[in-house]
């Protein structure tokens, strides 16, 4: 099973950009890296001059690189964006299907999470479209992925880790909370770099917004699955950037998936660093999205 | 259709103060037979009502001493003093936002919004009533006049009456 | 302008019809669509019988099969367009593309408008749609300014469809599983939102607790407005902020946009609520008739008069108007 590291869905300006994709490129053993702006247009100029020494650099560490769309594009000045990314040369990975209309037919490109891949019908237009890789929504059930698995002739990928992306908005919840409108946002989601929680008047963890997204408070993590995935016929699990230890939470994947630690060393070593700190896993195999299957036992 | 905005009235004081002399039991028998009759005459009462049907309805008119014990599947209903009897679903409201929601009067929803109901226990069994209801254009007054058979062209008059009276919308609304 | 309204069930068609809508729009009952509410939607004999009436009063009826299809499991969708087009549905509302692929393909005569759970939001995606799929009209996603409307009905040559009433989603249609993480059932998969199976009120202290899938969503005092728990409508706490963090619970009204909509190039005005009573549908069905015909008759739009029936009974033309980004 491979490795991808989505692109971050939050906003890191300029240095610390770099140093995130650096020290991937240097330190984690991962087999392709989703790069640029997935959430929102405004960000990408704190960071665009950097993305192509990143490039370079995971590249020449062996990784794939692979560009993503905008998650919702409205503005002509996002389209605009996508025409350029269709000509930077390299794989692109759509999350908005706007983006499809920017790839000349026959080129080879990837399916992001925010497409709304949920049966075989749909992968297979994919394919026929030159869908390369399908990475499904992390709302699907394991029956889901594996009828999908089953049916499809692209390799399909499913969400491994980070806090799951549950919703997109044209308004900015980050702009909301500080009373200002997104045009005037000053560009405050910068203050959380894990994005910030919202929990209901009763104290639960319940989410995190994220700009115009909406996340979870928990932190997915697929570790216990993937025995399960693995048998579904999964090719890859998808790692979703967070600010601290990432690159030990990729070296630890990669152990967990050549049998060198369990799930359970995993959870454990990964939790201090889990945005939220609070695993959830619900979507595949439990009754709710946030639910833990490990929920009350000792290795939780 | 009466303005949105206009207050939902309550049931006649002396319609309140004679249900609390008289005793109740005598009046289950007529209400479960015109159960029967409206499921009879309207089978998609039930079906809307799917796995829900099994459920115990409570329905609690508000500003009346009495308390409405709905089993759809067994067509049976009981009348209860308050505390309510145990249920899966309470609905309560003044009478007439109840009659109203039968009726086509006003929106469930709206009455929901604004207090004027209050819904309790299994909200998913009281949404599936309230659409079963919606759908079959039920006009209660006209079913209990077609049950008083010989007596039915005085009770007419007699409800029409009572309508303008006491402002409980009794009969099916107009135009909906 | 082509006023397109909603019906849960066959009485609420025929007020609907009688209240002069032009269309309708309604579901089988099951997961085909995105009201699978309990009590709620239409067998296939009502169906029938529904669109034999709305065609007899010279209606149109749109058959909305806009959830997407079970993996593994695609019959049901694919039975419901059968019988859709059979019945002499005018139009089915699509959102997933393997769908859309499946009837132009098998039912290529169906006309084929994208719902808007696809939440097609700029002229790139409605042509993609409209070029891959030969959709014919697409519903707008509630995200966009009346200026944007405008500029994308420039760019594209399918029809628009627009809200202008009823509940308002905050989240970009079909792209948010907000309420499967809360209770395992979502509008895409389940055709649910905050579904009421999952819903309880609580009394506490004064205090009415409205909880989703156990998780607080509300609290309202004895004589405020009770909002139903929807996830993106709840009054949440963020450090220092308790507030509506992501929309206060209120609805659309955009009847005065009306105008304002037409110049843009809209071509229908789409209200919405299959999940409410007939009593609703007709009076909204009403009030909105004699705005369209105001606006035929290039009289101003009557003032509103349907606030006692939105949520939170307080009203917002939402993201028509660009401040409220």
């Amino acid at each position: 099973m491979q490795l991808t590291v989505g692109p971050t869905q939050f906003f890191w300006r300029g240095e610390a950009w770099r140093d995130f994709y650096a020290r991937l490129a240097d330190e984690a053993p991962v087999d392709r890296v989703v790069l640029g702006e997935l959430v929102c247009s405004k960000r990408l100029p704190f960071y665009q001059t950097e993305i192509p020494q990143a490039v370079e650099r995971l590249q020449a560490a062996g990784k794939q690189v692979v560009l993503t769309s905008l998650a919702l594009i409205t503005l002509k000045r996002e389209r605009k964006l996508m025409a350029d990314l269709a000509d930077m040369g390299l794989e692109v990975e759509i999350n908005d299907l706007t983006a499809l209309a920017y790839l000349p037919k026959g080129t080879a490109f990837s399916v992001g999470p925010l497409i709304n891949t949920y049966n075989e019908g749909t992968a297979a237009w994919m394919h026929k479209r030159g869908a390369a890789r399908i990475c499904l929504p992390p709302e699907l059930p394991l029956a889901s992925v594996r009828a999908i698995t089953a049916a499809s002739l692209a390799p399909v990928e499913v969400w491994g880790w980070g806090r799951l992306p549950l919703a997109i908005s044209g308004r900015c919840y980050h702009a909301r909370l500080h009373d200002r409108t997104k045009d005037n946002c000053q560009f405050i989601c910068d203050a959380d770099p894990d994005g910030r929680e919202v929990e209901t008047l009763d104290g639960q963890d319940f989410l995190a917004v994220n700009g115009v997204q909406t996340l979870s408070a928990a932190c997915a993590n697929a570790a216990y699955q993937v025995p399960a995935l693995r048998d579904a016929g999964v090719s890859s699990l998808r790692l979703s950037p967070q600010s601290e230890g990432f690159a030990e939470l990729c070296g630890d994947f990669r152990a967990l998936l050549d049998g060198r630690i369990t799930a359970g060393e995993l959870s454990q070593r990964a939790l201090p660093h889990a945005p939220g700190g609070t695993y959830c896993d619900g979507f595949l195999t439990g009754d709710t999205g946030a639910a833990w299957s490990q929920a009350g036992r000792e290795s939780a | 259709m009466p303005p949105t905005s206009a207050p939902i009235p309550l049931a006649p004081r002396p319609l309140a103060l004679g249900l609390r002399a008289l005793p109740l039991f005598p009046l289950a028998a007529p209400l479960s037979l015109l159960m029967r009759r409206l499921i009879a005459a309207h089978p998609g009462l039930i079906t809307r009502l799917g796995a829900h049907g099994s459920c115990r309805f409570a329905i609690d008119p508000i500003d009346l001493p009495l308390v409405l014990l709905l089993q759809p599947e067994v067509e049976r209903i009981t009348v209860h003093r308050r505390p309510p009897p145990d249920a899966d679903t309470r609905i309560a409201g003044p009478l007439a936002a109840l009659l109203g929601l039968v009726h086509g009067t006003w929106d469930g929803d709206a009455l929901f919004f604004s207090r004027d109901l209050v819904i309790e226990g299994d909200t998913g069994a009281a949404l599936a009533l309230r659409n079963a209801i919606d759908d079959a254009e039920l006009d209660l007054a006209a079913e209990i006049a077609a049950l008083s058979g010989p007596m039915r062209g005085r009770l007419e008059p007699l409800i029409a009456l009572a309508e303008r009276v006491t402002h409980l919308p009794l009969r099916r609304a107009e135009g909906v | 302008m082509e006023l397109v309204c909603p019906a849960g069930t066959p009485a609420a068609l025929r007020s609907a019809v009688a209240a002069g809508a032009h269309t309708v729009y309604c579901g089988y009952a099951d997961d085909t669509n995105a009201r699978n509410f309990p009590g709620l939607n239409f067998s296939r004999e009502e169906m029938e019988q529904a669109i034999a009436h709305a065609h007899a009063q010279g209606a149109k009826v749109l058959v909305a099969i806009n959830t997407f299809p079970r993996a593994g499991d695609a019959a049901p969708w694919h039975a419901a367009i059968a019988h859709a087009a059979a019945a002499g549905a005018d139009a089915v509302i699509l959102a997933d593309t393997g769908l859309l692929a499946h009837v132009a393909e098998h039912h290529p005569g169906l006309r084929r408008h994208l719902s808007v759970q696809a939440a097609a939001a700029n002229p790139d995606a409605i042509n993609f749609y409209a070029e891959a799929f030969g959709v014919k009209r697409v519903v707008l996603p509630r995200v966009l300014s009346v200026q944007e409307i405008t500029a994308i009905n420039r760019e594209i040559d399918v029809e628009t469809e627009v809200f202008v009433f009823g509940g308002l989603c905050v989240m970009a249609e079909g792209r948010c599983s907000l309420s499967s993480y809360a209770t395992g059932l979502s509008p895409n998969m389940n055709g649910v939102c905050s579904p009421a199976s999952h819903v309880s009120y609580d009394e506490e202290g004064g205090e009415l607790a409205a909880r989703l899938g156990g998780f607080t969503i509300h609290r309202s005092g004895r004589d405020e407005p009770a909002p139903y728990p929807t996830l993106c409508k709840g009054c949440f706490t963020s450090r220092e902020r308790t507030g509506y963090v992501f929309e206060d619970p209120s609805s659309l009204d955009a009847s005065q946009l009306i105008p304002q909509l037409s110049k843009a190039g809209v071509s229908a005005l789409k209200i919405e609520g299959r999940q409410r009573s007939r009593a609703y549908v007709s009076q909204v069905v009403r009030a909105f008739r004699a705005a369209t015909d105001a606006l035929e008759a290039g009289r101003p739009i009557p003032p509103g008069t349907l606030s006692a029936l939105t949520e939170g009974q307080s009203a917002t033309t939402g993201a028509y108007a660009k401040t409220w980004r």
